[in-house]
């Protein structure tokens, strides 16, 4: 089970909705997926062409919790800005809060995340802020009463994978909220990884819609989430520098 | 009305009250969200709050992203 805020979840992994090759590829791949949160943008609509796609009815949005995010604002204010607009629909008050500092590697500004952080936890928002893997910056979100921290693997759409597993799991055993691994994913490994790790849940987006085949890297990313959850749970062996025998040495016929 | 929507300077006639305009523009009931003269506006205000000439609007919804 996962908890964010009051919320409460079954499934670990959280599905963004950007760059799906069509809306029956995507639909058919958040199904598998089985996931129940799913990000989303805002922007403006194109006013002249009344025959656009109303997103949330092409993908059955009511049936998930909607995780919009903040993503094309540069400064605390802008995302506080959209973070209203989002909640002014009157679907959602969970916040992905998404703060660019640098448009060539898509790396949250640490000042501006932690400043939008604060003012949208004052707003009454549920805040979980997309963030570096940064182990005193995750410390001071959660000194400020965020709901979950989304520490980066990577940069956004790299498909890097866990560049800092340190970091990541520092940040994991030193939190007291979920701590969900947001951006840079690029396979299911790199999701099992970040699982077993400890981490609460994965946000994803391009690792599947990008895939040469969507659907299958949805239930790949489920069955990954699932596996490593299970592996955390399980407690793994340590790593050691030389052999153990799996056969007993005794007994042997010669 | 004279309105600046989402940058564009338009002139739509009738439009007194938000709703108006959103259905004008043929955008209601599509999960349209309105920031009239830097106000965001809730949803359930959308049929009683009026326009003025000149008013800026900005009419966003969600789109794909992760």
């Amino acid at each position: 089970m996962l908890k964010i805020g009051s919320y409460e979840f079954q499934s670990r992994l959280l599905l963004g909705t950007g760059k799906f090759p069509d809306f029956d590829i995507q639909k058919k791949a958040v199904d598998i997926s089985e996931t129940e949160i799913l990000t989303f943008a805002v922007r403006r609509m194109n006013i002249f062409d009344p025959e656009q796609p109303n997103f949330l009815e092409k993908l059955d949005a009511k049936r998930f919790t909607l995780l919009p995010n903040t993503a094309g604002a540069k400064t605390a204010e802008e995302a506080v800005r959209i973070a209203k607009l989002a909640k002014a629909s009157g679907l959602c008050d969970m916040i992905k809060v998404e703060v660019i500092g640098d448009f060539t590697t898509l790396l949250p500004d640490p000042v501006e995340t932690l400043k939008a952080s604060e003012m949208l936890l004052e707003e009454g928002f549920t805040v979980l802020p997309y963030t570096s893997d940064d182990v005193l910056l995750a410390r001071k979100l959660e000194e400020l009463g965020v709901h979950a921290i989304m520490p980066g693997a990577s940069p956004i759409g790299s498909g890097l994978g866990i560049v800092n597993p340190l970091n990541m799991s520092l940040i994991i055993e030193q939190a007291n909220v979920p701590v969900i691994v947001d951006a840079g994913i690029g396979s299911p490994a790199d999701v099992a990884i970040a699982m077993e790790l400890g981490a609460d849940g994965v946000l994803l987006n391009t690792a599947v819609s990008g895939a040469k085949d969507p659907v299958k890297m949805a239930e790949a990313m489920k069955l990954a989430i699932q596996a490593g959850r299970l592996g955390f749970e399980a407690g793994r062996i340590p790593k050691k520098r030389y052999a153990t025998a799996s056969s007993p040495l005794e007994g042997m016929s010669v | 009305m004279k309105l600046f929507i989402n940058g564009n300077h338009l002139d739509l006639e009738g439009a007194e009250t938000v709703e108006d305009m959103l259905l004008e523009l043929k955008l209601a009931n599509k999960g349209a969200i309105v920031e009239l003269n830097q106000e965001i506006l809730d949803k359930s205000a959308h049929a009683q709050t009026r326009l003025s000439n000149g008013d800026k609007v900005e009419i966003v919804h969600f789109v794909g992203g992760g």
